[in-house]
C-alpha cells in the first residue's frame, strides 16, 4: 500500500497534476481566510474596471506631499501621458480636416504632432462626416493636451461662506504622494466584473462551488456506476441483461441531452448547485459500470474468488475482499475522471442558462455566463472571462494529468 | 457399473485389489456442460459417466481444451451442471443454498493450476489459514492453538510459519506458494481433493516435492485425490485409477497399468506415442 503510494508519487505526470491541484485546492481553503469580504458585493459602481490598484482620490489631496526631482515637463510628459490610439486619431483627424499632408507626420514625435495639432485643429472646422459624439472626443482631446501642456499645476480652492471661491493651495507638477500613506486603497487583481465584483474573489468562491459540484457528481455517478457495474459483473444472468439494457439505453441518448432536458424542466427557482450536482450525477453514471461489469467479469472467474468461494465466503465478502481491491485503483481513476467531467458538465449546462439559478454563490459556469451576457468578450474586458477559462482548463488538465499518471502505475499490475 | 452406454468407455475398474471394497464418494451419470447458445454454444463436457472411490488417486487425463477444467469446476460446484447427475457419498448431490454449498466444500476442496492467481494478494498468508481454522469449527480457539495448527500445517509442506506470517502471497515463489495450498488442504482435511493441474505452472523439482506430498496426504489422510493433467506419464506415476478425456467425452478409463499399458482407444495411444517422442527429439537437439 505504502509502496504503492510511493510508486504513484515517483510517476512525474502524476506529480505535476498533483501539484497544481493542491495549488489551487490551496488557494481555494486558503484565500477565504485572508479576504473575508462577500465575493458577490457589487464594490464597483459600473461594468469591468481594469485590474489594478484604485486610488481615493481626495486622500491623495490631503496625503503628505513629496516633491520629486523627476523630469515631467515638456517632451517626456507628452510622450507619457498621449497613448498610441490619442496620437493616430490626431494624425487621423489632422489628414481628413486639417489639411496636412500624411508625410509631413510623424506620431513617434509627440512635440511636433502637438505643435501640428495645436496650429491647425479648431473644434469649429468643418468636419464632414462625423458624428457629434466623434466631435466630442477629438474636444476632450484638445483639452487634454491643453492641460498637459499648462504648467501651472492644479488649483485647490475652498468655498467659503458667501459662495466665493478661494485658492488654497496649488498642486504641482513635482508632487508625489507615497501610495503607503493612503489608507483606502482598493486593488483588483482581475478587475471587476459587469456588477462591478472584484473577479479574483468570485473566481475562488466560484472555484470553490465548482470543485464541490464536481466532486458530489463525481461521487454520485462513481457510487452508481460501481454498485450496479459489481451486480451486473458478479451476478450476471438476468440481472445482468437487465442493467445493461438500462446502461445501453443511457449511453445510446446523449447524457448531456438528458442533462439539458431534467435541468429545463427542473425549473429556474428549484436548481441550486445541490441540485444541479445531483442531475449531472445522474446522467453520467454510464460508462462507470460499463467498464467496472467488464473488469468485474474478467474477475470473477479467477481462481482466488474461486477459492473464496471455496472457503465458504459470502457473496458480500468475496465482492468486498476479492473484488473491490482488485478495482480500487480503477475506481479510484473514474471517479477522477468524473469530477472533472462534472465540472465541465456544470459549466457548459450554465453556459446555456440551464446551471445553478443563484444570485448567492458563483459557479465557474455562471461566471462564463455573466461574462458572456454582458459580452465581456467583445468589450475587451478579457479579466472578466479568461481567468475562468483557464481555471477551467487548469482543474481538468491536472486531473487529467493525475489520471494518465495512475493509468502509468496501475495498468501494468492490472494486466499481469 | 455396468451401464455406461458411451462407447468405447471400459468400466471404472479399481486398480487395488482391495478397491473393489471401497465404498463410492463422486459418481456421475450423463453429467454434461454446454457454454453459451446460438453460434457461441460450445459442449465443454459430453454425457459423461464416472465413479470415484475413496482413497484412491483418480487421473483425468486430456488435452489442452478438452474440458479437464469444466469437469472440475461442475465436480466444486463452482459452475452449474448443464445436464446430468452428481451423486456425493452415495447420495445425490445438494448444493441449492449457500449453506448447503459450505457444507459440502468441508467434503471436497481443490488445488488450482495457477498459484500466481489463486490467492487474493491483498491478504497476508495468516488470513488464507485462519479462514481454513475457522471452516473447520476453530473460529473460537485460543490464539495459540491456533499458530499450533498453522504451524503444524506449514511444517507438513516444508514451510516454516515463522516465515510466513505477516507475508503476503505474491512475496513466496511459485513453489512455495502451490506448497501452501496443499498446507491449506491438510488443514481442511476434505474427503476430496481436485487437483487441476497443479504442477503444470511450476518447475520440476518443485513438481516432485508437490506429488510427494499429496501421496502423503493421501496416505495419511486417507484422502481422495482427483489428479486433472494433460502428462500422461505423470497420470501412470501417481494415480491407481485414469479417465482419458478427449473433446468432452471420457474415451477410456480403467486401472492405470491397464489404461497405460495396453490403451484401447486411438486417443489414448496417440498420447501415450507423444510422450517417448519428445524425448527423441530432445536427444537428437543435444547431441
Ligand atoms: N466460461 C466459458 N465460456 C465459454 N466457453 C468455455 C468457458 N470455459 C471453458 N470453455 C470452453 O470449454 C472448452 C473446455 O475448456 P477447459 O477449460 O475445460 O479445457 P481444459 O481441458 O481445462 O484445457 P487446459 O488444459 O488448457 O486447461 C474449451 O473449448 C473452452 O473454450
Ligand atoms: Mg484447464
Amino acid at each position: 500500500m505504502l509502496n504503492t503510494i510511493k510508486q504513484v508519487f515517483r510517476s512525474p505526470r502524476f506529480l505535476i497534476g498533483f501539484i497544481i491541484f493542491a495549488l489551487m485546492l490551496l488557494t481555494v481553503i486558503f484565500y477565504p481566510l485572508f479576504v473575508k469580504a462577500d465575493p458577490l458585493a457589487m464594490v464597483g459602481n459600473g461594468n469591468f474596471f481594469k485590474p489594478g490598484t484604485y486610488v481615493n482620490v481626495s486622500e491623495t489631496v490631503t496625503a503628505n506631499r513629496y516633491t520629486l526631482n523627476v523630469d515631467v515637463s515638456g517632451a517626456a510628459k507628452l510622450d507619457r501621458q498621449l497613448n498610441e490610439s490619442d496620437r493616430s486619431k490626431m494624425a487621423d483627424w489632422l489628414i481628413r480636416f486639417g489639411g496636412v499632408d500624411e508625410a509631413e507626420i510623424d506620431t513617434s514625435d509627440s512635440v511636433a504632432l502637438v505643435e501640428l495639432w495645436k496650429n491647425n485643429y479648431s473644434p469649429d472646422a468643418d468636419q464632414p462626416g462625423l458624428i457629434s459624439t466623434d466631435k466630442k472626443s477629438f474636444e476632450r482631446l484638445d483639452k487634454r493636451i491643453d492641460e498637459i501642456l499648462s504648467s501651472s499645476g492644479i488649483i485647490i480652492a475652498t468655498e467659503e461662506e458667501d459662495g466665493t471661491l478661494t485658492e488654497s493651495e496649488t498642486i504641482d507638477e513635482t508632487s508625489y504622494v507615497n501610495i503607503n500613506d493612503l489608507a483606502t486603497t482598493q486593488t483588483f487583481v482581475l478587475g471587476t466584473d459587469n456588477f462591478g465584483r472584484d473577479v479574483l474573489t468570485e473566481l475562488v468562491a466560484a472555484t470553490t462551488t465548482s470543485l464541490r459540484i464536481g466532486l458530489i457528481a463525481g461521487l454520485i455517478a462513481t457510487a452508481i456506476g460501481l454498485i450496479l457495474g459489481l451486480i451486473a459483473g458478479y451476478l450476471g444472468g438476468l440481472v445482468d441483461d437487465i442493467i445493461t439494457f438500462i446502461t445501453n439505453l443511457f449511453t445510446v441518448i446523449p447524457s448531456f441531452v438528458i442533462l439539458i432536458l431534467i435541468s429545463y424542466s427542473v425549473g429556474q427557482s428549484a436548481r441550486g448547485v445541490g441540485l444541479v450536482a445531483m442531475i449531472i450525477g445522474f446522467t453520467s453514471w454510464t460508462w462507470t459500470t460499463r467498464s467496472v461489469r467488464s473488469q468485474v467479469i474478467s474477475l470473477r472467474n479467477r481462481d482466488h474468488v474461486n477459492l473464496s468461494k471455496l472457503s465458504g465466503h459470502s457473496m458480500f465478502r468475496i465482492i468486498f475482499t476479492d473484488i473491490l481491491p482488485y478495482i480500487a485503483s480503477y475506481v479510484v481513476m473514474a471517479l477522477i475522471l468524473q469530477i472533472s467531467s462534472g465540472i465541465l458538465a456544470e459549466a457548459q449546462l450554465s453556459m446555456l442558462g440551464l446551471g445553478p439559478a443563484t444570485t448567492k454563490t458563483a459557479t465557474l459556469g455562471l461566471m462564463m455566463n455573466w461574462a458572456m451576457q454582458y459580452s465581456a468578450h467583445l468589450n475587451g474586458s478579457w479579466w472578466a472571462y479568461f481567468p475562468v477559462i483557464l481555471t477551467i482548463a487548469l482543474i481538468s488538465f491536472s486531473l487529467n494529468l493525475m489520471n494518465t499518471g495512475l493509468d502509468q502505475v496501475f495498468n501494468p499490475q492490472l494486466r499481469d | 457399473m455396468s451401464d455406461k452406454k458411451t462407447t468405447g468407455v471400459a468400466p471404472a475398474a479399481p486398480a487395488a485389489p482391495a478397491a473393489a471394497a471401497r465404498p463410492s464418494c463422486l459418481r456421475g451419470t450423463g453429467v454434461t456442460k454446454v457454454f453459451g447458445f446460438g453460434e457461441t454454444r460450445t459442449v465443454a463436457v459430453d454425457h459423461v459417466d464416472f465413479d470415484f472411490h475413496e482413497g484412491e488417486i483418480i487421473s483425468i487425463v486430456g488435452e489442452s481444451g478438452s474440458g479437464k477444467t469444466t469437469i472440475s469446476k461442475m465436480l466444486l460446484g463452482l459452475i452449474s451442471v448443464t445436464e446430468g447427475q452428481i451423486d456425493f457419498q452415495g447420495k445425490p448431490r445438494d448444493i441449492s443454498s449457500h449453506k448447503k454449498k459450505n457444507e459440502y466444500w468441508k467434503g471436497i476442496q481443490a488445488i488450482f493450476q495457477d498459484p500466481f492467481s489463486s490467492f487474493n494478494m491483498f491478504n497476508k498468508i495468516d488470513a488464507v489459514l485462519l479462514d481454513c481454522i475457522n471452516m473447520r469449527g476453530g473460529k473460537n480457539l485460543p490464539k495459540e492453538e491456533k499458530v499450533r495448527l498453522m504451524t503444524e500445517a506449514c511444517s507438513f509442506v516444508n514451510l516454516k510459519y515463522a516465515e510466513l506470517t505477516n507475508k503476503y502471497p505474491f512475496e513466496l515463489s511459485g513453489g512455495q506458494m502451490q506448497r501452501l495450498m496443499i498446507a491449506r488442504i491438510f488443514l481442511l482435511k476434505p474427503k476430496i481433493l481436485l487437483a487441476d493441474e497443479p504442477t503444470s505452472m511450476i518447475d520440476a523439482c518443485s513438481r516432485a516435492t508437490i506429488l510427494d506430498m499429496l501421496l502423503k496426504l493421501r496416505d495419511e489422510i486417507n484422502m481422495t485425490i482427483i489428479f486433472i493433467t494433460h502428462d500422461i506419464g505423470l497420470a501412470y506415476y501417481i494415480s491407481d485409477s485414469v479417465y482419458i478425456m478427449e473433446h468432452g467425452k471420457f474415451v477410456e478409463s480403467g486401472g492405470a497399468d491397464e489404461v497405460i499399458l495396453t490403451p484401447k482407444a486411438d486417443y489414448t495411444k496417440r498420447l501415450i506415442s507423444d510422450v517417448p517422442k519428445i524425448y527423441e527429439e530432445w536427444d537428437l537437439s543435444t547431441v
